[in-house]
């Protein structure tokens, strides 16, 4: 027979220090205590990221959430709520707090997040089109098609003030209005989902987790607009997305729901796949549409822009996989629905790959408006190890870095912007103390001088020199005209650059010159790298009076340069050390030292 | 299979939604196990062997395992959701080849949740009046 109660203490990293085993121990001795050990079942969990109140106890079937628990609550935890029925109300915690970020009609629970995009993935089984209708699928499409005429679809996007979610931000019903006012024969549809920002997967994971909510979104915009075409255009490196799509395809052609005369409506619409080959730049739309046409993927200048003139010179509406998987709930729910989410100017909920030095990364769909500090700390489960916060790095190689004072700033595409950093497509990469910031700035210029397409020489030449620039100065041997340099030259970049690529690729050096400006200076003027990541400027010694000549460190040196008698002490040959760091991360008595 | 018409689809629909309301609150207890590519990279698929091993040895050839995809919880791929009749669901993560026979055994069998891998649901099914 199954226990009454569960109840379930957080474990996870954060909370260890904070008496989370005493009060799973408390909370154990008095269900003992109370005889109602056959009813409950008393457990340490994987971690709730509930950091700030910790530790966090739920109680299992009904959900209660407990904040801030001492083991001195055990007992009143067991007799009220266990025995009687009566949750502790002094201890629950407020989920009233969260609903002004929610819309009324959505259950409001302790976590912060609304899952609009994602609203599928990790419930359905992909791979079935059966548990997509099941929760509504393809009644989107039925509505626009019968119900609502072209205008009204394009009305309902204006209502709910949806933007891009690729990064760009520009309003999704004028996109669509534009290509629809254009007269042509042949219009066409696209989904950009040649997603390539290290360290982002939202794309990767809307696709193999909810497949048919692009293509039904597809097909509206097919209606809306007059087209009968939809092509995806995804990077051959997503194998699973791509086989889940196909299989998608093939099932909704098989009913009917792709193909002539849709929903006996008359209206034809089918979609194919292209793959890219994961050229970064493709992902900028003119470079993907020319590449869709079979030429080599570069950009070129806009206007015109696709909307009028696009793929085969069509006018074609192109969107990201966000942004699709977002519409048929749009036209299920309506726009003020979605409108009613987020801040002034940046509406409904956006996906962020949250990844870096926190515990609980992962892939979180949270209402714009929402802070930083709330997805680190309470999401995020806060900074691994324990380590000090430096930076949250957005929008990959064309983002920057938003700093511990604007922690508390609600996120949003002005917000962002304002701060010398880009929404981007949602990858969130969390810095701490052990991060060079010249480091990142190198990272990202050698991703962008990788991928760059050497149409444009702003891009091609400046992007090199400011990379050949940053990699000097994290090598020890940089000047302060170099600083003045980077900024000159990403200025250049900003505004001759031909697309997108060239002229955010400055970005990443500009804004941590403009943040972290003294750790540029302390490796050009001191020779230092204050994080430890610099391997040019880092010295390894062992410090005579801790090292024990426990020979640890020689045995796992990969050069040997490590010299030392067992329980004597051991000494760092300088010159043949390659300062790997193995030394450093294996001595159990910080006797290695680095500096 | 015939191209649907809007009748066709409404049928189609209550058909799936009968089908999804038997899986998710029905008598069977069923094995939900995220497969993105993160959760096969972490290896999810050995985890559903090691699930389908061990339901065999204990003879529970009604409890279904399923796919989905990814469920977001990346820090603790796997993971699985484990619905059991008249218990609450769980998502479990870190789920190797050793925990899902341990899920089998003491969680399915013995109805008792295992410590130390339970994690939070990452947000609350705003979509899920029909199931």
């Amino acid at each position: 027979m199954a226990f009454k109660h569960y109840v379930m203490v957080c474990g996870g990293e954060g909370c260890e220090s904070k008496h989370a085993l005493a009060v799973h121990d408390a909370l154990l001795k008095e269900v003992r205590e109370q005889g109602v050990e056959n009813e409950v079942q008393v457990l340490k969990t994987g971690g709730f990221g509930f950091c700030g109140d910790c530790p966090a106890v739920q109680v299992l079937p009904d959900q209660t959430l407990y904040v801030g628990v001492q083991p001195g609550d055990a007992a009143a935890i067991v007799t009220q709520h266990l025995k009687q029925g009566r949750p502790v109300a002094r201890l629950v915690f407020d989920a009233a707090k969260n609903a002004k970020m929610f819309p009324a009609d959505v259950p409001v629970g302790h976590q912060k997040q609304l899952r609009i995009v994602l609203r599928n993935c990790g419930v359905i089984d992909p791979e079935k089109i059966g548990d997509y209708l099941a929760r509504d699928g393809y009644a989107a499409l039925e509505k626009a098609l019968f119900k609502m005429k072209p205008e009204d679809v394009i009305e309902e996007l204006k209502k709910a003030g949806l933007r891009g979610r690729g990064g760009g931000g520009y309003p999704t019903w004028q996109k669509w209005l534009f290509t629809k006012k254009v007269a042509s024969e042949q219009k066409y549809i696209i989904c950009n989902a040649d997603e390539g920002d290290p360290g982002a997967y939202m794309d990767r994971s809307t696709l193999e987790g909810d497949p048919h909510s692009i293509l039904e979104a597809m097909t509206i915009a097919g209606y809306t607009v007059g087209a009968s075409q939809g092509y995806i255009y995804i990077r051959a490196e997503y194998p699973l997305a791509i086989s889940r799509l196909n299989l998608a395809i093939a099932q909704a052609r098989e009913l009917g729901l792709l193909g002539k005369g849709i929903l006996g409506s008359g209206f034809d619409f089918d979609i194919e796949l292209r793959l890219g080959a994961g050229a970064f730049v493709c992902g900028e739309e003119t470079a993907l549409i020319t590449s869709i046409e079979g030429n080599r993927g570069m950009p070129s200048p806009r206007p015109p822009y696709p909307a009028v003139r696009g793929l085969w010179e069509k006018p074609t509406v192109i969107n990201n996989v966000e942004t699709w998987a977002a519409i048929p709930v749009i036209l299920l729910k309506g726009g003020e629905w979605f409108g009613k989410i987020g801040t002034a100017t940046s509406k409904g909920t956006k996906v962020f790959a949250l990844t870096g030095k926190v515990n609980n990364c992962g892939l979180i769909e949270v209402p714009m408006g929402i802070t930083l500090r709330e997805i680190i700390y309470e999401i995020g489960g806060g900074m691994l190890k324990g380590k000090a916060f430096k930076a949250v790095q957005t929008g990959g190689p064309s983002g920057g870095v938003i700093t511990q004072d604007y922690l508390d700033m609600p996120i949003d595409y002005e917000a962002l912007a304002q701060l010398g950093s880009i929404m981007g497509s949602g990858g969130m990469i969390v810095m701490d103390e052990d991060d060079c910031m010249v480091d990142v700035s190198k990272f990202y210029l050698d991703f962008t001088v990788d991928e760059s397409c050497g149409k444009c020489a702003p891009c091609r030449i400046g992007g090199r020199t400011l990379y050949n620039l940053v990699d000097k100065i994290s090598k020890g041997k940089g000047s302060l005209n170099d600083i003045e340099q980077i900024r000159d030259i990403g200025l250049a970049m900003r505004k001759a650059s031909l697309c997108g690529l060239g002229q955010t690729a400055p970005n990443p050096a500009i804004s941590t010159l403009k943040y972290f400006e003294a750790e540029y200076l302390a490796h050009i003027n001191d020779k230092k790298c204050p994080a430890g990541k610099c391997r040019d400027l880092l010295t390894f010694f062992i410090l005579p009076e801790k090292c024990i000549g426990c020979t640890l460190c020689a045995r796992r040196c990969p050069v040997n340069c490590i010299a030392g008698e067992r329980r004597a002490v051991h000494t760092i040959d300088a010159a043949k050390c390659i300062k790997c760091g193995e030394c450093y991360q294996v001595c159990k008595f910080g006797a290695v030292e680095r500096t | 299979m015939t191209k649907l018409n809007r009748e066709g689809l409404a049928q189609l629909r209550e058909q799936a939604r009968a089908g999804w309301q038997q899986r998710w609150h029905g008598k069977q207890a069923q094995i939900i196990i995220g497969m993105g590519t993160c959760g096969i990279a972490a290896g999810a698929r050995k985890a559903w062997d090691a699930f389908a091993d061990e339901l065999k040895k204990n003879n529970l050839t009604e409890v279904r395992i399923e796919q989905t995809g990814c469920m977001g919880l990346c820090y603790s791929e796997p993971t699985v959701e484990v619905r059991v009749p008249d218990m609450p669901p769980i998502i479990y993560g870190k789920v190797d080849a050793e925990v899902a026979r341990r899920i089998v055994r003491k969680h399915i069998v013995g109805k008792l949740l295992i410590n130390d891998h339970i994690y939070d649901r990452p947000a609350l099914d705003a979509f899920g009046k029909q199931g």
